[in-house]
């Protein structure tokens, strides 16, 4: 059993390394995503992934397979996005969620388009699902970079965050700056999404983002728990993806996010707040 | 607490625009420093408006407003019931101990005398044993009894009420009336936009009736006339949602 859950990690570099990434992923989306989930911006989240993929496919054909060139591209293009959908629903009638979905729809295809003008079908698949199994050392360490810099920040602001969020008249009234700390708070999104995108893809990194989140809700009733949580579940999903990803030859970043969906099954169902089975618990007290 | 008088608020002119449709025409006069003034009007006459825009929300479309004898950071303001998002996950003490923000800072730590005081508040407002709870947990009134708790935290001298006993059960109602007039006995200045006249003429010495333009400012008794609340209805009828900002000649 033991040989089962801990030998692939023992035997294997690469095994090792996509541990060591997606502990540092769970450790910044993660609690990035319950704020996510409390400000009702989980297509947001999506948006952004999805509008990284132009600015990574750019440096892809500039610079080939090279992270430095992907993650500085995929930044840029991320925060366009992030600022110029934010713009449209302020200036006009749309709202913010149908602004993100046509910019991240055009983002998808213009960036499919760039990577297939000059790469092979590998490459879009490698841009898409990532390389988690093939983490090199700069991968490794721009994520770890990412993780460090969005905790430190969530620690300094997480008061502002919190307020701007339940009660914006509030931080207003008290001279909070309202809407640098949104900014801030995109440019983490952005980041995150950027790091977890050699990972695990631009299509599947906002799901380590948003399931783990949407799972902490139902275990915790206060944020910083639900960000604990979050980031428990999220390497949890991690690990029992990747084991099983070794065991039956799976694509790696499908299988994390299949344990992540899982997960969230299981705490809809089961969790101690407001899940089904909660409810159902709670009903019965109140007959009695 | 407050020692000399509270701060006056004056409007020379002032005109307001919400979401670039008109809000408030052409309303000068002051609130003297230790009103009570009730804000009253019709749906959509611009009280919500005028209380943001005194807490600098947003700025004045034209004319001027001026804080006298206070900073910006020293007003509290009490939102909408509505305006806050009750499915947030927070807890009572944690949502009242914001009220120590002026003293705390956005990045400082929380001191035990913080926690205490809001403790204190907790109880003043007749909540005590709700520490921990979660406020989707809370009933309107208790939720409102929580934000009453973390204005006495504020100690501010202005206090901007919107609306504060929409969807509040008369007890609570009567508990929070007592709070208010507290503060007006502190001499701070409060300002209230409420719907129930009958409940204004019984608390709020004065009153300031607007239908987008001012109708009446003063008394509450000569301010709440069957003349004036006509008037006041009348030209809420004759509204015209796509007028531009301002269509009287300045």
């Amino acid at each position: 059993m033991l040989d089962l859950l801990a030998g692939p990690f023992l035997d294997y570099g690469f095994m090792r390394r996509a541990l060591v990434g997606c502990l540092a992923l769970s450790l910044g989306a993660c609690p990035l995503g319950v704020l996510l989930v409390l400000r009702r911006m989980s297509l947001v989240g999506d948006a952004m992934a999805h509008a990284i993929l132009p600015g990574a496919a750019i440096g892809f054909l500039v610079a080939g397979l090279s992270v430095v060139a992907m993650t500085i591209g995929g930044v840029v293009t991320g925060l366009t996005v992030a600022l110029l959908a934010g713009l449209v629903s302020r200036l006009t009638p749309l709202r913010e969620d149908a602004s993100f979905a046509a910019f991240y729809l055009v983002s998808l295809g213009l960036g499919v388009l760039l990577v297939s003008m000059r790469g092979s079908s590998v490459d879009l698949l490698h841009v898409l699902f990532g390389t988690v199994l093939a983490l090199d050392n700069a991968a490794l360490v721009l994520i770890a970079a990412i993780a460090s810099v969005t905790m430190l920040t969530l620690a300094v602001l997480h008061r502002a965050l919190i307020v701007e969020c339940l009660d914006p008249g509030f931080l207003r009234a008290v001279g909070g700056h309202g809407m640098l700390v949104h900014m801030l708070f995109l440019a983490l999104v952005v980041l995150n999404l950027v790091g977890g995108f050699h990972a695990l893809g631009t299509l599947m990194v906002v799901g380590i983002m948003m399931l783990p989140a949407a799972s902490a809700r139902f275990w915790s009733e206060n944020v910083a728990g639900q960000m604990a949580v979050a980031s428990l579940l999220g390497f949890a999903a991690c690990v029992t993806g990747l084991l099983f990803s070794y065991h039956h030859s799976l694509p790696a970043s499908p299988a994390i996010i299949l344990a992540a969906g899982a997960i969230y099954g299981a705490s809809v169902l089961l969790g101690r707040h407001g899940s089904l089975l909660a409810s159902a618990l709670r009903l019965r007290h109140l007959q009695h | 607490m407050v020692s000399a008088a509270g701060p006056a608020v004056r409007l020379h002119d002032l005109t307001l625009t919400y979401r670039r449709h008109p809000a408030v025409h052409h309303l000068s006069g002051r609130f003297a420093p230790g009103s009570l003034t009730a804000l009253v009007g019709p749906n959509g006459a611009g009280k919500s408006t005028l209380l943001k825009a005194i807490m600098g929300a947003m700025r004045p479309h034209a004319g001027r407003l001026e804080l006298d004898g206070i900073d910006r950071q020293d007003i509290a303001y009490l939102p909408q019931l509505a305006e806050l998002d009750r499915s947030f996950p927070i807890n009572v003490l944690d949502l009242v101990a914001l009220g120590a923000w002026r003293r705390v800072g956005m990045f400082g730590r929380l001191a035990g005398s913080h926690v205490e005081q809001a403790r204190e508040a907790i109880a003043a407002v007749g909540l005590a044993g709700f520490e921990r709870r979660v406020i989707g947990t809370l009933s309107g009134g208790q939720l409102q009894r929580a934000l009453f708790a973390r204005m006495l935290l504020q100690d501010a001298r202005l206090l901007l009420l919107d609306e504060p006993f929409a969807a509040v059960d008369a007890r609570t109602t009567r508990d929070l009336l007592a709070l208010i007039a507290r503060w007006h006995g502190e001499g701070r200045t409060i300002v209230a936009v409420l719907h129930d006249l009958e409940l204004v003429r019984a608390h709020f010495p004065e009153a300031l009736l607007i239908a987008r333009e001012p109708v009446a400012w003063g008394a509450t008794a000569a301010v709440l006339s069957p003349a004036n609340l006509l008037a006041a209805r009348r030209m809420s009828e004759a509204w015209d949602e796509a007028a531009p900002p301002c269509a009287q000649a300045a």
